[in-house]
């Protein structure tokens, strides 16, 4: 399906916290070179950063692939983490399984997934325990 | 279409071609062709990063000098507040207000003053646009507005529009000689800012045709600095006395505009490479419970500024040593609930945004380019060495797809092609 998409490929280091955001901020830069709109830009950035903070969080890291195509954005991002045990609980507002020290940085409200529900015209989640957590998030340009 | 007119300017003939400006620019504006470093103006934001670290002093600040301007004319100093901590033993602002006089100003108009009514507006458009409008964010800095305009156009709404303190200064400057000198016409008298960064420069060369400017020239620090320190004099008593206070002298470094609105729940970032961070922070939703958000491009605040002559560290301590005997504020701004704030301290609203960056207007073109792009940045060796002319291999890649430059310009390819042909020849 996406053998046209221009695609960036992204390691999402786990053992820097500052380095989340990255790829996102990349990304940001091209897809401002492409002309797309810039409320388009924003929600991908914001999405993507929630899903790099996840991986960094819960799973030590992980790898974001983001596919362009010229009406649609796909992000990818697949980790080896311990999984989402309750996806429709971890889906709700303010559901946070963070450890005190993370939520004592600032992170861990509970607003990752449902931020990259909201901002996204697509999510899908594939996650088994023990294994590790697919997001497929896509984005179109109108 | 408007052209965007720069401060900064380069000396061909000091220039060497060398990659400082080039690594130091933060927007990837510059180029070196021909040997000579060349700034593209769509997307330079005269942060004077490139004048601050030119090792041959080639790049250079447009600013009016001290003996061009129309002397004839009634000149008010408009003394930006970090003008204040140059000095090594000013203990009291007085003698350098006394001292811009003895130079030849015929008044001062402290822009610490403005800075005080500043900061009522923004503390009044703050409450009135309530706080789900946060984070809101300061302009006083031109280079932060520009960069904004730029490259976070989603953050354009959050800028507060309030006019920066030069603006206002210059305009109360010239009204008040205007009431105290019935017989001067708006046309006898001259604003002069006395600026510490040539952004500001920039922004007054920018100011939109169907709005007033009312700064008339733009010194640069360094060139009054030297002028007023021989006429400053301790033995005399000044006959000029400062009407700014702490919270206009804080304005000078960086967290003293955010401090000033009594809201905690703010971020003052300095450097320009800090703050392209926070901005992207910002918009990515990183600081939830931001209210305001201070940026100063130069390192330390205004204090920081390229033009400045002291340590910016140095001359914040200075300033702090000279606020602990002043009052807190001299100006007040009250307005009634029902009362507008005044049309002349609003800025301008922010035109339709357009990329500067854009490859090409047509999308499957500039997809085409990105897909060209990436394929070239993976021929290139990745060092970001420079040598070509273009900061970075990425940068490389868009200028050979952009048609600027030929793929052949990076030197460490052209050194894997010489040492091929010696293989065949050796053969």
């Amino acid at each position: 399906m996406m053998s046209d998409a221009l695609h960036f490929h992204y390691d999402v280091d786990g053992n820097n916290f500052t380095s989340a955001g990255e790829a996102s901020v990349q990304i940001k830069r091209m897809l401002r070179q492409m002309g797309y709109h810039p409320d388009l830009i924003r929600r991908i950035s914001v999405a993507m950063y929630e899903g790099e903070i996840n991986m960094v969080i819960h799973a030590k890291g992980g790898d974001a692939d983001v596919y362009v195509e010229p009406d649609c954005i796909t992000v990818i991002l697949k980790d080896v983490g311990p999984g989402i045990k309750d996806v429709n609980l971890a889906m709700q507002e303010g559901y946070s399984t963070a450890p005190d020290n993370i939520r004592s940085l600032g992170f861990g409200a509970g607003m990752g997934l449902p931020n990259m529900k909201r901002y996204s015209d697509e999510l899908k989640i594939d996650s088994v325990v023990g294994v590790g957590t697919t997001i497929e998030m896509k984005f179109r340009s109108a | 279409m408007i052209v965007y007119k720069h401060s900064v300017s380069l000396d061909p003939a000091k220039c060497k071609g060398c990659t400082t400006c080039l690594r130091r620019c933060p927007t990837q504006a510059i180029r070196i062709r021909n040997g000579k470093a060349c700034i593209n103006p769509s997307l330079c934001i005269d942060c004077g990063e490139c004048i601050r670290h030119c090792p041959y002093k080639a790049k250079r600040a447009i600013f009016d000098e001290w003996d061009s301007l129309d002397h004839s004319k009634y000149l008010i100093a408009l003394p930006a507040p970090s003008l204040f901590g140059q000095f090594a033993n000013l203990d009291d602002t007085d003698y350098l207000l006394q001292g811009l006089i003895d130079l030849g100003f015929n008044e001062v108009f402290e822009v610490a003053k403005a800075a005080e009514m500043v900061t009522d507006y923004t503390r009044t458009y703050m409450h009135r646009m309530g706080m789900s409008h946060a984070p809101f964010i300061s302009t006083a800095c031109p280079v932060v507005v520009r960069l904004i305009s730029l490259r976070f156009p989603t953050l354009r709404n959050k800028m507060v529009p309030i006019s920066p303190p030069i603006e206002l200064a210059g305009k109360l400057a010239k009204e008040r000689a205007l009431k105290n000198h019935p017989e001067l016409t708006p046309d006898d008298i001259r604003t002069v800012f006395i600026s510490p960064c040539p952004a500001k420069v920039s922004w007054v060369k920018n100011t939109p045709a169907d709005k007033e400017c009312y700064v008339d020239y733009i010194v640069s620090m360094s060139d009054i600095y030297f002028r007023v320190l021989s006429k400053m004099d301790r033995a005399k008593i000044p006959g000029v006395t400062s009407q700014s206070g702490m919270i206009g002298m804080s304005w000078s470094s960086s967290g003293g505009e955010a401090s000033a609105l009594m809201n905690d729940h703010y971020l003052a970032a300095d450097g320009i490479e800090n703050i392209i961070r926070v901005l992207d922070d910002i918009e990515m939703g990183h600081f939830p419970d931001l209210k305001f958000v201070e940026m100063n491009a130069c390192p330390g605040g205004c204090v920081g500024g390229v033009m400045a002559v002291e340590n910016p560290y140095i001359a914040r301590v200075r300033i702090r040593a000279l606020q602990r005997y002043m009052p807190v504020a001299q100006n007040h701004v009250i307005l009634n609930e029902d009362e507008p704030i005044p049309k002349e301290v609003l800025t301008v609203e922010p035109g339709e945004y357009s990329s500067a960056e854009i490859l090409d207007a047509d999308r499957m073109r500039s997809f085409r380019m990105m897909s060209e792009i990436e394929r070239i940045k993976n021929l290139l060796p990745g060092m970001d060495c420079g040598s070509c002319g273009a900061p970075t291999c990425r940068a490389h890649a868009e200028d050979v797809v952009r048609g600027e430059s030929k793929l052949d310009d990076c030197v460490i390819r052209m050194r894997e092609h010489l040492r091929e042909l010696e293989r065949d020849d050796g053969k």
